[in-house]
């Protein structure tokens, strides 16, 4: 089972980085139009899955299929592992990264239910560190509008949002807490924290 | 016996809070943004943590929120605003906003008379927009530190800020100056009741929080100052620094 686990990985690991070069091309600036289009497309899409009226259940590979295009997940899972994952060797980062992947799209598209019959507007977008800051917010039916950010960065070779903001609650920030939490109960131990991950929710 | 000597000392403990805040909003220290975590009561905040999600467990999740007409909600939602303005164009004033405290007292004042008693929001359809305030509010705009974070039974996560600005937002209400008996607790009820309604609404995010997570105290504890110091900070239009995860 491990072993299986760890060559599909090797081998997509390995496809990944073929791909990776293959996309990478010098860096075009982006521009604070290219990131808000790039955004008002991940609404679109995200729209697209909800409105189509599939059951939750099936939403979800939909969405994780948006998150794996959109998102720019290594850095985030990266991210999340916190200095756990210095330690942690490279068919282990990916194996992280893809539970990483399946946790975020369970735990956060459940909860685009509540945006059926509301929409997102963007509002503004500003130069960061690492690209642009896209401000959105969301209008949701019963409720006080909700202030959404995102990140967005082509550092990755492409546009990419690397973290999210809903009212100030940093996703990123948030599942590190929550992942540091997991691997302090098992110990440290990585791989149970990965394959336990998968499994959550 | 050992319950009620707490209580009172807990009761005591506020009192020197609420006393030590207020010299400190007297000396007028300069405002800083917190970034990390200040728990020193970390292990009594958990067992009151356990408390509460014992308590959430208890209730029937959106059971509430689906059995009662949208309608009626927004009726109580609207009501339990109306009748927070004055308090909130109280704590507007003292905060030197100006804008807020003009927006207050006009949605007072227009769903007071054109909102049936605040039970219509007229005032959205004459586009002033909601302000929402607090003395905590206040005593951020006075420069009080955020203080330590505290888990309240039944209420949640707070901060000693927080904390000193319920209890002074007890005596702030000049509605509870100007009505009679019955009709001053109209407001205290409605918002009551409207707070019971949004958590059945908000029920499966608050399980996911409580029930999904591996350390619910530390995921409660950390979404709930990041979204109360983000409402604080971009009130005043401080604009945001982000870690750079490339950077690394």
């Amino acid at each position: 089972m491990m072993t299986h686990t760890q060559t599909k990985l090797g081998r997509r690991a390995f496809i990944g980085g073929v791909c990776s070069i293959a996309v990478a091309r010098p860096a075009v600036a982006m521009t604070a139009d290219d990131a808000t289009a790039f955004i008002t497309r991940l609404i679109a899409d995200i729209y697209r899955v909800i409105d189509s009226g599939v059951p939750e259940a099936d939403m979800i590979p939909q969405f994780e299929a948006l998150f794996g295009r959109y998102a720019d997940i290594d850095i985030m899972a990266q991210y999340a592992l916190g200095v756990d994952g210095r330690s942690a060797s490279p068919a282990q980062k990916a194996a992280f990264s893809d539970a990483f992947s399946g946790y975020i799209a369970k735990k956060y598209g459940a909860r685009f239910g509540e945006f059926i019959g509301g929409r997102i507007e963007v509002e503004s977008a500003r130069k960061i560190k690492p690209g642009y800051e896209i401000k959105t917010t969301a209008y949701l039916r019963g409720e006080s509008p909700i202030d959404v950010i995102f990140l967005v960065s082509d550092k990755s070779g492409e546009l990419q949002f690397f973290n999210m903001f809903l009212e100030g609650v940093n996703l990123l920030l948030t599942e590190r807490s929550e992942i540091g939490s997991m691997l302090d109960q098992r110990g440290g131990d990585l791989d149970t924290a990965t394959l336990d991950l998968k499994v959550a929710r | 016996m050992i319950n009620t000597f707490r209580s009172a000392k807990t009761l005591r403990n506020l009192t020197m809070l609420v006393l030590v805040t207020g010299l400190a909003a007297c000396s007028g220290a300069p405002r800083v943004e917190p970034t990390g975590i200040n728990d020193p009561h970390e292990q009594n905040n958990r067992k009151v943590h356990a408390f509460n999600k014992k308590i959430a467990g208890s209730g029937n999740g959106g059971g509430l929120a689906k059995a009662v007409p949208v309608e009626f909600q927004t009726i109580i939602h609207n009501v339990a605003e109306n009748m927070s303005m004055p308090q909130v164009a109280v704590n507007s004033f003292l905060q030197g906003d100006i804008q807020g405290f003009g927006l207050a007292t006009s949605r007072f004042a227009i769903n007071s008379v054109l909102g049936f008693a605040g039970m219509v929001d007229a005032a959205s359809e004459f586009k002033v927009p909601e302000h929402d305030t607090d003395f905590g509010e206040t005593l951020y705009v006075w420069g009080v530190g955020e203080g330590a974070y505290y888990e309240l039974p039944i209420i949640g996560p707070s901060t000693g800020r927080e904390v000193a600005g319920r209890v002074v937002d007890l005596f702030t209400n000049p509605l509870s100056y100007a009505l009679e008996s019955p009709e001053k607790y109209v407001g205290t009820a409605a918002k009551l009741t409207d707070r019971v309604l949004k958590n059945s609404r908000r029920s499966d995010m608050i399980s996911d929080v409580l029930d999904g997570s591996t350390d619910s105290y530390a995921q409660a504890r950390l979404i709930y100052l990041q979204k109360r110091r983000y409402e604080l900070s971009s009130r005043t239009g401080t604009m945001a620094t982000y870690d750079d995860p490339y950077a690394n």
